[in-house]
């Protein structure tokens, strides 16, 4: 089971700039660690992250290998309506996770 | 001073090219090459654009206990409305095997542009954040973390 941690506040006043974290639990497994019979271990990494609000793009980055295990993400959005953020990681072989946090904006 | 003694010449030129060789061999050779990676996925990404020193603040611990995950905050200063924004932010080293560790895309929508993550180094290095405006000036900046253990050697 993929463990997503997000912090996304409740409430903020409209035009606020608010601090959204975001985290996957993912080895992110480089492709360049040697296992135990010296062979190259494959890399299977998570290759996107996509942040919307309300349906639109807000936010988004590409992971290479040089981003470690755990990715770790911390960005900010202004707040302009009440409505839901939805999370999304993509690995390199098309696997998808997603996760929803709500906000109310007065 | 006599020119026709071969060895006094001989011993000239052997001292010459031996404090040379020493000023060379002072710069690990790889180096070069590391950061030749490091450019050329830069000319990859933007070009043969100018890059700019400035408006990228980038923070990385002076002392990098563990290469395998280092804290970085990035700030770029940008009004970030519609009509001025960073539109990326781009991580580069020049010592990771792959020279590109992570591309950030940003909005307008995001207010402030900042970003933190964790990342792996390969070794002690300066690294390289360019952002990108939304009119495709380009600007950077570059922090130096000592990495004591590697994320690369142990691998």
């Amino acid at each position: 089971m993929t463990t997503i941690r997000l912090s996304v506040p409740d409430t903020a006043e409209r035009d606020e700039i608010i601090q959204i974290r975001a985290m996957i639990q993912h080895d992110m497994e480089s492709g360049f660690r040697v296992g135990a019979r010296g062979e190259f271990l494959p890399r299977d990494i998570i290759t996107r992250f996509e942040c919307f609000y309300n349906g639109d793009q807000v936010f988004a980055a590409d992971f290479h290998p040089g981003v470690a295990a755990n990715p770790f993400l911390e960005f900010h959005v202004r707040a302009t309506d009440s409505g839901s953020f939805e999370f999304v990681w993509t690995d390199q072989h098309g696997e998808v996770w997603t996760d929803t946090a709500s906000i109310q904006v007065s | 001073m006599p020119s026709d003694l071969p060895h006094s010449h001989g011993r000239r030129q052997f001292l010459k090219l031996g404090s040379s060789g020493l000023a060379v061999a002072l710069i690990p050779v790889s180096a070069f090459a590391e950061t030749d990676d490091m450019l050329a996925a830069q000319a990859e990404l933007f070009g043969d654009r100018p890059v700019q020193t400035g408006r990228v603040s980038v923070d990385l611990p002076p002392i990098a206990e563990n290469g395998f995950s280092v804290p970085i905050n990035i700030q770029v200063d940008s009004p970030m409305t519609e009509d001025d924004y960073v539109s990326q932010i781009v991580i580069l080293s020049p010592r990771n095997p792959l020279p590109v560790l992570a591309q950030y895309h940003l909005t307008p929508r995001n207010g402030l542009a900042a970003v933190s993550a964790r990342i792996r180094l390969g070794g002690t290095q300066s690294i390289r954040v360019i952002a990108e405006m939304n009119d495709g000036t380009l600007w950077s900046g570059e922090k130096e973390t000592l990495v004591t253990l590697a994320a690369c050697v142990v691998l």
